[in-house]
């Protein structure tokens, strides 16, 4: 289905649409709130900026620089080129230290590379240790958003999915509560796990290490206590410098969720004696989008999700409307580089009303972007034989004055003339729940005519 | 100086009102103002919606109509927008280079080109400001609540300097009303809801009248108002400038 399509029947439930928007709109304004505090918050999105385009120009020395280094540290690197390559590796790792039992914090790339199913098919437990990850895990859905994976589930729907799924008490939802008992389920998966997967928020060339940030320390949890460490990265995600997180840690968490720095921001450089650390770096279509030069720039993303926060369609439409590993803004710039026809509504789901692109801490012109693609996608995919043939119409119209003017004679007769149900019949999707203005007698071409006809008398 | 008056298409046949408003406006403030015969649209519907290639007639058209011009003003921050932002479709002649950097959004010119703050005009009703978002954002017509900067607003600083006006502050200040051109209809449950919300949010402020520096806003904006009989009135801030009440 179509991004407008799911959006209508998100949208059939208003209260819910209000409490979604209201709830990311808090996230958004929070995160308005700790930039302002920030002198230099502009300086700091480009110095951002810029270090993304250096190290994507670099990107080749960068990852060769940064595998020595792990190396050196004793940490196995290995090199996929596509999720099922990824999803091999991970499965082999496991297979090779006897591993049943996964413990995984927060990754995008995993989820993009469908890791858990390919796992569990296979017979392993794969266990989604952040909160929100674990909530849609029971529900067996899919994370809406990717900072906050269950946002689009209220207290209750957790308190219900709860009692089905850990043997809670019915408590009105009380979070304190439900956390509780999450907190309890999830500390005996990180005892019994054998593996565990984290995702790689950092991975620095010069020292060879890596940072994942996460609020609830599972990704530390999972990797002190597993005696074997995998942590998935795509290749994008190098900074050449470690004196690099000074700037990028601070951009992070106050773009994501208003904090002034995530409360665990774990650095892993090698494994403990005896112990086992992987990482895997990942391309999976990203030297792809790296190649297309009014695209390349969409690989500076740090997911934060804050282009999701701010977007006024995110909000109102739910995570899931864009059927998409990465939803939102970011998402409908990076999915049609990945699949141009399945993904094609998504970049004509946006007013182009620019703020995903203000409100981006490494500044993707993310807008500009999706203006893009739609020139790409009327080309390249099929387009309702209705559309083409109007737009077609209407260039021809606005290339003679005389065409257009026939053409706004008519409108206007027909506005002023022509019955409210006619006008509103349903082939009009615009009048649905919109008046259109009534047609006026005259256009201004006339008024001014007339005008200066009176003005020579 | 010479300038050119740009009439967007949609003003021309269903808002003619804002076009006589700009016009009558700009020559109070004795600006000696030419309006091209002959003028269609910049090309943004057809851009906007994926068809760049269909629209270089109406580029072409839109040059030749405005290329002798020192600045070209028009009430709308969008269409402006468009020129200067996409115009790279066609050939860059050096009359598309002049076009494109001489085209302005009506507030900006009479701020920024004309220096005048204070028009005379007075407007004695609550207003409620729709910061359109490509005036806003593309433009920069004013500071926006995402980036850092020193607060501004050229359509506030106007209506500030007009007599009678109460500015009334919005929980949102500068969130999209949801217009978007063809958006509007392809993804219409989104853009009725997002309509929906701004004008909620104009009337708990109490805002008698909503203004932007696009009449497209507003036309949705309308749409909704006048289906759900709500107590709110539209205008484009040429016609509170244009106004002494």
């Amino acid at each position: 289905m179509s991004h407008s399509e799911l959006a209508s029947i998100f949208n059939k439930n208003e209260k819910k649409v209000d409490w979604h928007d209201k709830a990311l709109w808090f996230v958004r304004h929070k995160r308005d709130l700790s930039v302002h505090e920030v002198k230099g918050w502009e300086a700091l999105r480009n110095l951002g900026h810029g270090i993304k385009a250096h190290t994507l120009s670099n990107l080749d020395n960068y990852l060769i620089e940064f595998e020595a280094n792990a190396i050196k540290n004793d940490i196995q690197v290995h090199w996929a080129a596509d999720g099922d390559e990824h999803n091999r590796i991970v499965h082999n790792i496991i297979k090779e230290s006897n591993g049943k039992k996964v413990v995984k914090s927060k990754s995008m790339l995993t989820e993009e590379c469908h890791l858990n199913p390919f796992l569990e098919a296979h017979g392993i437990e794969v266990i989604d240790t952040d909160l929100g990850e674990r909530i849609v895990q029971l529900a067996k859905e899919k994370p809406s958003h990717i900072v906050l994976p269950a946002i689009h589930k209220n207290k209750h729907e957790v308190d219900k999915l709860f009692q089905e799924h850990l043997g809670t008490k019915p408590c009105d939802g009380d979070p304190q509560y439900l956390t509780g008992e999450a907190r309890k389920h999830l500390r005996q998966k990180f005892i019994q796990a054998d593996v565990a997967i984290t995702g790689v928020n950092f991975a620095i060339a010069n020292t060879g290490g890596f940072v994942v940030c996460t609020n609830e320390g599972n990704a530390d949890m999972g990797a002190q206590l597993a005696p074997v460490h995998i942590a998935c990265m795509g290749v994008e995600k190098i900074i050449p410098k470690q004196e690099h997180l000074g700037v990028f840690l601070r951009l992070l968490a106050r773009s994501a969720t208003g904090q002034p720095i995530t409360t665990y921001s774990s650095h892993f450089k090698k494994p403990r004696k005896g112990e086992k650390m992987h990482i895997v770096i990942v391309d999976n279509g990203r030297t792809e989008q790296l190649s297309r030069p009014d695209f390349r720039t969409s690989l500076h993303c740090i997911r934060c999700g804050a282009c999701m926060n701010t977007c006024p369609i995110y909000r109102r439409s739910g995570g899931h409307s864009y059927d998409a590993t990465i939803p939102g803004p970011i998402g409908s710039i990076l999915s049609p580089g990945k699949d141009l026809k399945k993904y094609s509504s998504l970049p004509f789901a946006s007013t182009l009303c620019g703020s995903c692109s203000d409100v981006c801490p490494v500044k993707i012109d993310i807008h500009s972007q999706l203006y893009k693609w739609r020139q790409i996608i009327t080309k390249e995919t099929p387009q309702p034989f209705v559309k083409a043939q109007t737009m077609k119409i209407m260039g021809q119209m606005f290339s003679k004055p005389s065409q257009f003017e026939r053409v706004g004679k008519a409108v206007r007769w027909s506005l002023r003339n022509l019955p409210k149900s006619v006008i509103n019949s349903k082939l009009n999707t615009w009048g649905k729940a919109r008046d259109l203005p009534e047609g006026p007698k005259q256009s201004f071409d006339q008024w001014y005519e007339e005008r200066k006809n009176n003005q020579k008398d | 100086m010479k300038v050119g008056l740009f009439i967007p298409c949609y003003i021309n046949q269903l808002y003619p009102q804002v076009g006589k408003a700009t016009l009558e406006l700009l020559e109070k403030l004795n600006v000696k103002v030419s309006y091209p015969s002959g003028q269609t649209c910049c090309g943004q519907p057809m851009a906007n919606s994926g068809y760049e290639s269909e629209s270089i007639g109406a580029c072409n058209h839109f040059i030749d109509n405005f290329k002798d011009f020192d600045y070209i003003v028009t009430p709308s921050g969008s269409c402006a927008y468009h020129v200067k932002k996409h115009y790279d479709i066609i050939p860059q002649t050096e009359d598309v280079i002049n076009v494109r950097n001489n085209v302005y959004e009506l507030c900006d010119f009479i701020l920024n080109i004309l220096k005048i703050k204070d028009i005379g005009a007075s407007f004695p009703y609550k207003v409620g400001v729709h910061k359109s978002c490509h005036g806003l954002r593309g433009l920069r017509l004013g500071s926006c609540s995402e980036r850092v900067e020193a607060s501004y607003s050229y359509i506030e600083e106007l209506l500030q300097h007009t007599k009678g006006v109460e500015l009334m502050p919005l929980q949102r200040s500068d969130e999209c009303c949801g217009f978007g051109g063809t958006f509007a209809v392809v993804e219409e449950a989104i853009s009725v809801k997002m309509g929906k919300d701004k004008i909620k949010d104009h009337l708990e402020s109490g805002v008698e009248v909503i203004t932007a520096t696009d009449t497209s806003c507003l036309m949705h904006l309308e749409g909704l108002i006048t289906r759900n009989h709500q107590p709110l009135k539209v205008l484009h801030i040429a016609e509170i400038l244009n106004s002494n009440l």
